[in-house]
């Protein structure tokens, strides 16, 4: 994948997988970050506009972008610990 | 007394949601999980289908968790799930559905994570008598111990019913405040939801899983028979939730999408899969899923897809077949009549 927002911040590809496996690969992802550390993820499975935003309002990680674009869904994700 | 934890086996439907308030309200501190198998009910197709996009594509567990304000340790429990699909020890309820084994299974991985996370104890939203195999009254003892989680494991839907457990015997929860519910009637849940002020919640209705889908259930069954072995890959269970599965012959099957999304979403697969689609007309995409497919198989699984594309009663249709090396043929057929894709070859 190539960097959406910034090549800085570390990168999640869960195209094609359906949900709820995108929500657990950031979940298992996210635990090898530090606080501060930025995820951008892209999905293909619609459902994660809605499961990715809430898991992050479950975990009290900050969501900072989401967003549709060619049938792609990208979030990006502020680790908060 | 320090607080004590609980860790609540989330399915995302109301029982589940109810046990784990009624625990939260003694004070206890409660953090959900929940398993995925490969096989459950989280919009998949809905999810890829365009004609269903208008519905709630919500995660039902995830839901949950945010009402209950609670966090939700997702695990991906599909490689080791296998086994209990392939061999139950306990059997299958009504279709491929192993639940006895499967309850065992995950409150015994919910055992194991309350020892790594230092959780005192389980809960769950089961109520006696309310599925038929998996949650009767011999059969909670059963997964209990089975899965190793002993007394340690609280029901607080029907703990009433059942022998007091540790969280209850140690006083960690007041058992006078849990409840007694058994049998099939739902009136109990939903009087207590209405306690709650709980008005929106999921009812699933044909359980947790796909595997108590009859459909489905014997989508899968064709493909053990036809493999001669009862392995899968979450691909394979996968691709049993999309399109039309046609067998027409013992040594291939065709799958063919119905519409634009399950077309997109099977053209990930092209690698994977011999695929054809028809290039004179709009239409589906297909793959076939066999071994030693002959031209003749080819022609046919080109009719096949001929027959539902916009070309369906067109006299002649070209179909492009591309392999597995992704090399590309052109050939020219007449669409299958639909009375010559017989009813038992829809799968
Ligand atoms: S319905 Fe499926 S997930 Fe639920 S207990 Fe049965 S096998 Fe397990």
């Amino acid at each position: 994948m190539t960097g959406i927002y910034n090549m800085s911040t570390h990168q999640l590809d869960t195209q094609r997988l359906l949900c709820p496996l995108p929500v657990i690969r950031v979940q298992d992802k996210i635990k090898e970050l530090n606080n501060g550390d930025l995820l951008e993820v892209v999905c293909t499975d619609p459902g994660t506009m809605n499961d990715i935003p809430a898991w992050c309002r479950i975990n009290e990680h900050l969501l900072k972008e989401k967003k549709e674009q060619n049938h792609q869904y990208l979030f990006l994700i502020e680790v908060v610990r | 007394m320090t607080q004590k934890k609980a860790v609540s086996l989330i399915s995302g439907g109301l029982d589940s949601l109810l046990a784990t308030k009624v625990i939260q309200e003694q004070g206890i501190h409660v953090e959900g999980i929940n398993f995925f198998t490969g096989f459950c009910v989280e919009g998949h197709t809905h999810a890829i289908r365009k004609k269903d996009k208008q519905k709630q594509k919500r995660n039902n567990a995830l839901w949950v968790a945010e009402q209950l304000n609670i966090k939700l340790h997702i695990v991906d429990i599909v490689e080791e799930y296998k086994s209990i699909v392939m061999n139950p020890k306990h059997g299958y309820g009504a279709h491929l559905n192993p639940c006895l084994d499967c309850k065992i299974f995950m409150v015994k991985k919910a055992h194991e994570w309350i020892k790594e996370n230092n959780f005192d104890f389980i809960i769950t939203g089961e109520v006696i008598g309310q599925r038929p195999k998996s949650q009767r009254k011999e059969t909670m003892p059963v997964i209990s111990g089975k899965s190793g989680a002993g007394d340690l494991l609280l029901r607080p839907l029907c703990a009433k019913n059942l022998p007091a457990t540790r969280p209850e015997l140690e006083n960690w929860v007041d058992r006078e405040k849990l409840y007694d519910f058994s049998g099939r009637s739902r009136k109990p849940q939903m009087s207590l939801a209405e306690q709650f002020e709980l008005e929106d919640y999921a009812q699933p209705a044909g359980g947790c899983c796909f595997l108590t889908d009859e459909n489905y259930a014997s989508k899968l069954s064709d493909l053990w028979k036809f493999r001669g072995n009862r392995e899968y890959e979450l691909d394979d269970i996968i691709l049993l939730k999309i399109g039309r599965h046609i067998r027409p012959k013992p040594n291939f099957k065709v799958i063919v999408s119905r519409e634009e999304g399950e077309t997109r979403f099977l053209e990930g697969y092209k690698k994977q899969f011999i695929y054809l689609h028809s290039i004179s007309h709009k239409g589906p995409l297909t793959l076939i899923d066999g071994d030693e497919i002959s031209d003749e198989d080819l022609l046919l699984a080109a009719q096949i897809t001929a027959r539902f594309s916009q070309g369906r009663t067109a006299d002649q249709v070209t179909v492009e077949i591309i392999d597995k090396k992704q090399q590309s043929k052109e050939v020219t057929v007449k669409p299958c009549h639909p009375n010559d894709i017989l009813n038992d070859w829809y799968l």
